[in-house]
């Protein structure tokens, strides 16, 4: 199977990622040799706001990394609506640029109901791509609630983008998000603001708590539509490959792609107990708590 | 009956313009009407070449390619989509269309191999169940 990957066919490829994102069981005995075939490809989360511009710049920075001679993976995810199931998946149409391009695969996802920002199997979409030979892996999602969190997570390098009309400070300080960039972006520099912004930024984070040991992110202003910056965050980007590497750094990642890993483990025994029922109606009906329902669910 | 109901995964659609198209209020609506009845709709946006669809739909592994067009270049641009995708292993996807397609052309996309023509006026639900009932899933 990774040899088809190595081919740079697409077809496998894109077979393969269906079978991952509908949790197809052939997919778990593959888990092993995909993850031993992967090259190190650099994961690089790009997160922000609803309409922050960030498909507009991951087509961007697409186009200075196939400059820098790169083989592109993209995975784009939209949040699937929680009563349909059903999404729109729009990060596409700010890519086309690219269709052609061999070099680049891209991979729009619904989230599927994880309320993160990413879908459960993107870490293992990840995998593929990296296995397929595409170096950066870039995953993309809208960052809202505390998703910048999770992508965080899965990525080694989180890019945050911000838009300059990022309201007051207090909101831009919002529990997670900023502690959780390595760069920040604030697109759209062609509008008013986006110098004051991003001088904002910079001088909010150079005194926020909880970085003590940490440098803080540096706070790029770029402008997608024309390209301005984007060399710059290719840069920045790169730069940040060798900390993210680091060993602390790499064991971080790995605690939390196990964390996930045990997750849907859980999760995924859970569903076919036959005691599930019974037990989440007891529940229900407050005759146990969740905490002893989860133990017996996991014993069982 | 919403795909939420039905087993399995989402059924995943590209929605594609191509040709030289400058309107695309009924692709745009058509889908968020398939994303209220459960499916995953990729919107690849206007201008699209034959190539540019088969790529799309190659990475996204869709289910369903639905060709919307209103510039009357079908007869060009449909089957060459249609023989794209086909090359590129894609057998089994379901190729439908939309939009300004006489009737008198019908029968003959019908042989090239789109397999429904949807003209004004069909409703979303129409279309929703016509995807669900010939949907092949591998």
């Amino acid at each position: 199977m990774v040899d088809e990957l190595r081919t740079g066919e697409r077809r496998p490829l894109a077979r393969l990622l269906t079978r991952i994102e509908n949790g197809d069981p052939s997919v778990r005995p593959l888990l092993p040799e995909l993850f031993a075939a992967g090259r190190g490809a650099h994961v690089v989360g790009i997160t922000g706001p609803p309409g922050s511009g960030k498909s507009t710049l991951v087509n961007a920075l697409i186009g200075e990394w196939r400059r820098r001679g790169r083989r592109v993976g993209i995975l784009a995810v939209d949040p699937s609506s929680p009563y349909t199931r059903g999404a729109i998946l729009g990060d596409r149409i700010r890519m086309m640029d690219h269709a052609a391009d061999r070099d680049v695969f891209m991979r729009s996802m619904a989230s599927r109901g994880e309320l993160g920002g990413v879908a459960a199997t993107t870490w293992i979409a990840a995998a593929a791509l990296d296995a397929a030979g595409f170096d950066p892996v870039v995953v993309e999602t809208v960052g809202a609630g505390q998703s910048e969190v999770e992508v965080a997570r899965l990525a080694e390098t989180t890019v945050v983008v911000e838009v300059p009309e990022m309201g007051d400070e207090v909101q831009a300080i919002k529990a997670g998000l900023l502690e959780v960039a390595d760069i920040i972006a604030v697109n759209k520099g062609d509008r008013p603001g986006a110098d004051r912004a991003a001088r904002q930024l910079r001088a909010m984070l150079s005194t926020a708590g909880g970085r003590v040991e940490r440098k803080p992110p540096p706070v790029l202003v770029t402008t997608a539509t024309t390209g301005d910056g984007v060399v710059a965050l290719a840069d920045a980007i790169e730069k940040h490959r060798s900390s993210a590497r680091s060993p602390v750094a790499a064991r971080e990642r790995a605690a939390s792609q196990v964390r996930r890993a045990l997750a849907d483990l859980a999760a995924q025994r859970a569903a076919v107990d036959e005691a599930w029922d019974a037990t989440v109606q007891a529940v229900a009906d407050r005759e146990l708590d969740p905490m002893t329902a989860a133990e017996r669910l996991l014993e069982g | 009956m919403t795909s939420s109901e039905a087993s399995g995964p989402p059924i995943r659609v590209l929605i594609a313009k191509p040709g030289l198209d400058g309107h695309d209020r009924g692709a745009k609506v058509l889908a968020r009407g398939l994303r209220d009845e459960g499916f995953e709709v990729i919107y690849t946006g206007l201008r699209q070449t034959p190539e540019m669809i088969a790529d799309a739909a190659e990475q996204e592994d869709v289910d369903v390619v639905g060709l919307s067009i209103l510039s009357g270049a079908h007869m060009a641009l449909l089957p060459k989509t249609v023989k794209l995708l086909r090359e590129r292993g894609m057998e089994d996807v379901l190729v439908a269309a939309g939009g300004i397609i006489p009737d008198a052309d019908v029968a003959t996309l019908k042989e090239a191999g789109v397999a429904e023509i949807f003209g004004p006026g069909t409703s979303i639900g129409q279309i929703a169940r016509y995807f669900r009932e010939h949907v092949k899933r591998a």
